[in-house]
């Protein structure tokens, strides 16, 4: 079934909306820009526009150039925005220093996130960018878009803001780098009002959720990350704007084990699709692939001889629970073996395919290092139907593991952390689930186990009078 | 560091129009700060949410949780953005006097 919206989606026509003319976006010429010099000396910057890879000082040049020829009232900030960010950024490369202040404290009235304050601490030097607040911009799932989008969220961003842009964040948003803080409001009004388009998340809440190319573009996708991380992002949008929680959370889908967007190890609650029932397999593509006539890996390492495939070497005996062979010319699996981990789809993809009972697999508790080094997430619900509206998910996992959090978590306390500090058994008895094997890599190898009193026949109130019965002093 | 001159007094700010010591607060600059964080009327509601935050911050010396903010005094989150639009942290918090928030913002 295609995606669909939860509501109707504006169609926004570039035409009605752009803010620049035609002439007015391509208003230089390469003489010009050959001949352009920003008003600073950056000798340091200049080095880094030699060599083959896109450099982002030539690019913010360019910038530079267009927003002078654009003239200050055509823009709403100061026109030499970009000039005075790479003076000051050279000034940094010459110090080995940030020069930004800490912290700021900015943002939109109804929000308690979205916008990243930020003060130069050389305004003298660099007025222009005296505040350089970054905007997050809610990203689509995905990140597809269409070129009117692209080309009316610029124009806005050129008229209120620097022009320069990350696209994108690590979370995924798109990132809006640099205004001042006058112009926060107007350019959320004109996101929401005229392209249908919120702020993703900062501070203590969910942040911006995001996911993996999906069922849009990839055979392997066993869940839909795109529908599943718009429903999820749409449902949670209070915990993303207002923040609530001890610390940060996050979300990240990715529909198979390649974890293309990384969740297990960028998420709090990382999804990864799978399957439960077998790997689907073509025998003719398997001997397709053993006679030459398809490349492995798609073609993947084709810039080096490897020589000539070997299905034993390469596929069976790699797989890591050695639970493949070949039998009268034909490709066997024992699926009740298989852990999944996606090497000989990866190797053979035109024989073979994830299995058709799919779902999801819930880890919960990746994190970075600070404060109690980082983490990974753990592995927590093995298996789980993914269906719109994913009510079962939102119940049964995401609500149970917030109330806990939430009551239990000290400030700043990741969820990863506290998992670690209260345990694996607590998380289970949050989610209601039995322990299961599939939760550890190995059982614990120290003997300091609690029991509950109920479990210890005549509890924990003993008195030692009675004991002194049996055992003199 | 900026100043800024309301009703007689004047206040060092900072630029994000936080105090720069919780000691230079006074009922006036609550009454300052109305003015820029959309704030029509005071209520007696918004006085207890100052109360609660500047008590805890002289007990402990730092703003306490949201949570915490939110069971002390009985008011849903939601109602807090209510009576602050920009929230609990940029709103109540600069009204009350307490130092800026810092960490992951």
């Amino acid at each position: 079934m295609a995606f669909e919206p939860r509501e109707p989606q504006k169609e926004l026509k570039y035409e009605e909306l752009r803010i620049y003319s035609d002439e007015e976006l391509n208003n230089y010429t390469d003489e010009e820009l050959k001949k352009f010099k920003i008003k600073h000396k950056v000798p340091m910057c200049d080095d880094l526009e030699k060599g083959p890879w896109p450099s982002f000082v030539a690019d913010a040049k360019r910038e530079a150039l267009h927003r002078k020829k654009l003239g200050q009232d055509r823009l709403m900030i100061e026109q030499d925005v970009v000039e005075d960010l790479l003076g000051q950024l050279e000034v940094s490369f010459e110090h080995g220093e940030t020069h930004w202040k800490h912290g700021g404290i900015v943002g939109v009235f109804g929000y308690g996130g979205g916008v990243i304050g930020r003060y130069s601490d050389l305004q003298d030097k660099f007025p222009s960018i005296a505040h350089f607040h970054t905007m997050r911009v809610n990203q689509p799932a995905s990140k597809f878009y269409s070129t009117n989008y692209l080309r009316s969220i610029c124009d806005l961003w050129e008229f209120r803001g620097s022009g320069m842009m990350n696209m994108h964040g690590s979370t995924g948003d798109i990132i809006f780098l640099g205004t001042f803080t006058e112009q926060l409001e107007p350019i959320f009004f004109e996101l929401g009002h005229v392209l249908q388009q919120d702020l993703g998340g900062s501070g203590s809440n969910l942040r911006t959720p995001s996911c993996c190319i999906g069922k849009a573009r990839c055979e392997w996708s066993c869940i839909d990350t795109q529908d599943l991380c718009y429903e999820l992002t749409h449902y949670y949008q209070d915990e993303l704007h207002r923040p609530q929680f001890p610390y940060k959370f996050k979300f990240k889908f990715d529909g198979c084990p390649n974890c293309c967007v990384a969740s297990i190890a960028r998420a709090d609650m990382s999804f990864i699709g799978t399957w439960k029932d077998n790997i689907q397999i073509d025998q003719k593509g398997v001997k397709a692939y053993i006679g030459g006539e398809i490349l492995p890996n798609g073609g993947a390492h084709a810039g080096k001889d490897w020589g000539k495939f070997d299905i034993q070497k390469e596929v069976i005996d790699l797989c890591p629970t050695e639970c493949m062979w070949m039998e009268n010319g034909k490709l066997m699996i024992d699926d009740k073996e298989c852990n999944r981990c996606m090497h000989c789809i990866n190797v053979m993809p035109q024989a073979l395919w994830p299995g058709k009972e799919t779902g999801v697999s819930i880890l919960l508790g990746a994190k970075a290092p600070i404060l109690e080094g980082a983490q990974m997430s753990l592995l927590t619900i093995p298996f789980i139907t993914a269906e719109p509206p994913y009510d079962n998910i939102k119940e049964k996992v995401i609500e149970p593991v917030w109330d806990w959090w939430m009551e239990e978590g000290k400030n700043r306390e990741r969820l990863g952390e506290l998992i670690q500090r209260q345990g694996v058994q607590k998380l289970l008895e949050v989610l209601s689930i039995p322990a299961m094997p599939q939760v550890v890599k190995e059982p614990r190898s120290n003997p300091y186990i609690f029991w509950k009193e109920e479990d210890v026949p005549g509890g924990f109130k003993r008195t030692i009078d009675d004991y002194r019965t049996r055992h003199a002093r | 560091m900026p100043t800024v001159d309301f009703e007689g007094n004047t206040f060092n700010v900072d630029e994000d129009g936080f105090i720069d010591d919780f000691n230079n607060w006074n009922e006036s600059w609550v009454r300052h700060v109305k003015q820029t964080e959309g704030i029509e009327e005071l209520t007696d509601e918004h006085h207890k949410i100052i109360e609660v935050l500047q008590d805890y911050y002289k007990k402990n010396g730092i703003a306490p949780m949201v949570r915490i903010l939110s069971k002390v005094t009985g008011f849903k989150l939601k109602y807090i953005y209510e009576l602050f639009p920009s929230g609990p942290g940029k709103g109540a918090c600069k009204m009350a006097g307490l130092p800026k928030p810092t960490g992951c913002v």
